[in-house]
C-alpha cells in the first residue's frame, strides 16, 4: 500500500473537520470552562424562591463570574429550593457571605450574586450559606405596591 | 361511475401496498448493509477511504461557501432586529446558537443530499442498469459489501465533519459582518456567545443530529439507486426521489430530534 494524492485530500478533510469541532468547542462554546471541573468547590444555599434561575447560570461577585449553578432541587421537608453551586477554587469567601438572586438588566438572565461578609472563617467544600435573599417576583412587587397605595388612601 | 370508483380504489391500493413493500425492502437493505459492514471494512477499506473523498472532500467547497453566506446573513439580520432592542452584542449568541443547534446540521445535510446523495443514486442506478452489479454477483463478489458498504460509511463519516465545518465557517461569517463590517464590540460578541453556547447541550447535540442525518441521507440515496428500474428514466426518477425523500427525512428527523434534545430548556 502506497501513499496517494487521495490520502492527502482525505487527510486535509478530516483534519479540517476535527479543527472545526475544536473551534466550536473552545471558541464558540464553553468547553474551556466545562472541563476544568477539578478546580471548584461546592457551596449549597437554600432560597425561598429562585424565580427563573436555571442550572449553569453564573454566580457573580462584584459583577465577576466566580462560579456556576450546578444543581437546583426542591427540598420537600423545608419547602425551599436547594441550589448547589460550583465556585472557582481561586476565590474564597467568608462564612457569612450572603447570596441573592438578581437579574442582569431589565429583561436579562437571572444569576446568583455573592456579597462577601466579614467573618474570618472561609467557606469550604459542601458548606451551606445561611444568608439568602429570594428572587424578586414582579407580581408580588406590584401587589405590595397596590396594597401600600390602598393603605395610604384609607389612612387619609 | 362504479368502474371509475373501482379503478381509483385499485390505484390507491396498489400505491399503498407498493409503498409498504418498498419500506420492507429498504429496511432489509439497511440491515444488510450493517450486517456486511465488517466484511466491507476488512476487505474493502481502501474503497471506504475513496468514498470519503467523493462524498466529503468534493462537498467541501459548497459547504464552506454556503456556511459563510448563511453566517453572514444571520449576522446582518440578527443585528437589524437586535439593535431595535438595544442588545446588538447578542448577535454572536444568535449566530452561534442557530448554527450549532439547527442550521449547521440541517443545511449541510440538505446540501449533502443534493451534492453527494444524488451522485450516489445515479452511480449505483447506472451500475445496476449496465448489469455491473449482477456481474459482481456472478464473480461471487458481494455487491452490498463491495459497492454499498463503503459508500454508506464514507457518507456517514463525512457528514458530521462537514456539519462542524459549516457551523465554524458560519460563525466566522457572522463575525465578519457583525464585528468587522458593522462594528459590534468584539469582546462582547465572543463572550456573550461563549456564555450561552453549552458544549454538551448545543455542540454535542448538533453533532448527534448530523450523524443521524448522515445515516438517513446515505441510506436513502443508496437504496433509491439499488432499487431504481434499470432504465435511463428509472435512474433519473430515482435521483429526484433521493433528493426529495432525504430532504423530507432530514426536516422530519430534525423536528423529532429537537423535541427530544431541547425539551424544557
Amino acid at each position: 500500500m502506497d501513499r496517494t494524492l487521495l490520502d492527502l485530500w482525505v487527510g486535509i478533510f478530516v483534519a479540517a473537520g476535527i479543527a472545526a469541532l475544536f473551534v466550536l468547542a473552545l471558541k464558540v462554546g464553553n468547553a474551556s470552562t466545562t472541563f476544568n471541573t477539578g478546580a471548584t468547590y461546592r457551596v449549597i444555599a437554600e432560597f425561598d424562591n429562585i424565580g427563573g434561575l436555571k442550572v449553569r447560570a453564573p454566580v457573580k461577585s462584584s459583577g465577576v463570574v466566580v462560579g456556576r449553578v450546578d444543581d437546583i432541587q426542591f427540598d420537600g421537608k423545608k419547602f425551599t429550593a436547594r441550589v448547589t453551586m460550583n465556585i472557582d477554587k481561586r476565590y474564597e469567601f467568608p462564612k457569612d457571605t450572603s447570596l441573592s438572586i438578581l437579574t442582569s438588566g431589565l429583561l436579562g438572565e437571572q444569576y446568583v450574586g455573592m456579597e462577601a461578609g466579614g467573618d474570618s472563617d472561609m467557606l469550604k467544600d459542601g458548606d451551606t450559606v445561611k444568608l439568602t435573599q429570594s428572587a424578586v417576583v414582579l407580581e408580588k412587587l406590584i401587589g405590595q405596591f397596590l396594597y401600600n397605595k390602598a393603605a395610604e388612601g384609607v389612612s387619609k | 361511475m362504479p368502474e371509475h370508483f373501482a379503478r381509483g380504489l385499485r390505484i390507491v391500493g396498489h400505491r399503498v401496498s407498493n409503498g409498504i413493500w418498498r419500506l420492507g425492502f429498504a429496511t432489509r437493505f439497511f440491515v444488510t448493509i450493517l450486517a456486511r459492514s465488517a466484511l466491507s471494512f476488512r476487505r474493502f477499506r481502501g474503497l471506504t477511504f475513496r468514498e470519503i473523498y467523493f462524498a466529503g472532500v468534493l462537498s467541501l467547497i459548497i459547504i464552506i461557501v454556503s456556511g459563510l453566506f448563511v453566517g453572514m446573513v444571520l449576522g446582518l439580520q440578527g443585528y437589524e432586529t437586535l439593535q431595535k432592542f438595544g442588545s446588538s452584542e447578542a448577535v454572536g449568541t444568535l449566530v452561534a446558537l442557530s448554527l450549532t443547534r439547527e442550521l449547521g446540521p440541517v443545511v449541510s445535510a440538505l446540501l449533502f443530499a443534493s451534492r453527494a446523495g444524488s451522485a450516489m443514486t445515479a452511480e449505483i442506478g447506472l451500475m445496476k442498469a449496465t448489469e455491473q452489479i449482477s456481474a459482481m454477483e456472478m464473480m461471487a463478489v458481494d455487491p452490498i459489501a463491495r459497492v454499498i458498504g463503503p459508500r454508506f460509511w464514507g457518507g456517514v463519516l463525512s457528514m458530521p465533519l462537514l456539519a462542524a465545518m459549516f457551523s465554524a465557517v458560519g460563525v466566522f461569517g457572522g463575525y465578519l459582518i457583525a464585528v468587522v463590517v458593522i462594528g459590534v464590540d468584539e469582546g462582547a460578541f465572543w463572550s456573550q456567545m461563549q456564555n450561552s453556547v453549552d458544549f454538551r447541550q448545543d455542540i454535542v447535540n448538533g453533532v448527534i443530529k448530523s450523524v443521524v442525518f448522515g445515516v438517513a441521507v446515505t441510506a436513502i440515496a443508496l437504496f433509491e439507486g439499488y432499487d431504481a428500474p434499470p432504465t435511463a428514466e428509472g435512474v433519473s426518477g430515482a435521483t429526484t426521489r433521493t433528493v426529495v425523500t432525504s430532504s423530507l427525512a432530514i426536516l422530519g428527523l430534525d423536528f423529532v430530534l429537537t423535541a427530544f434534545m431541547f425539551k424544557g430548556i
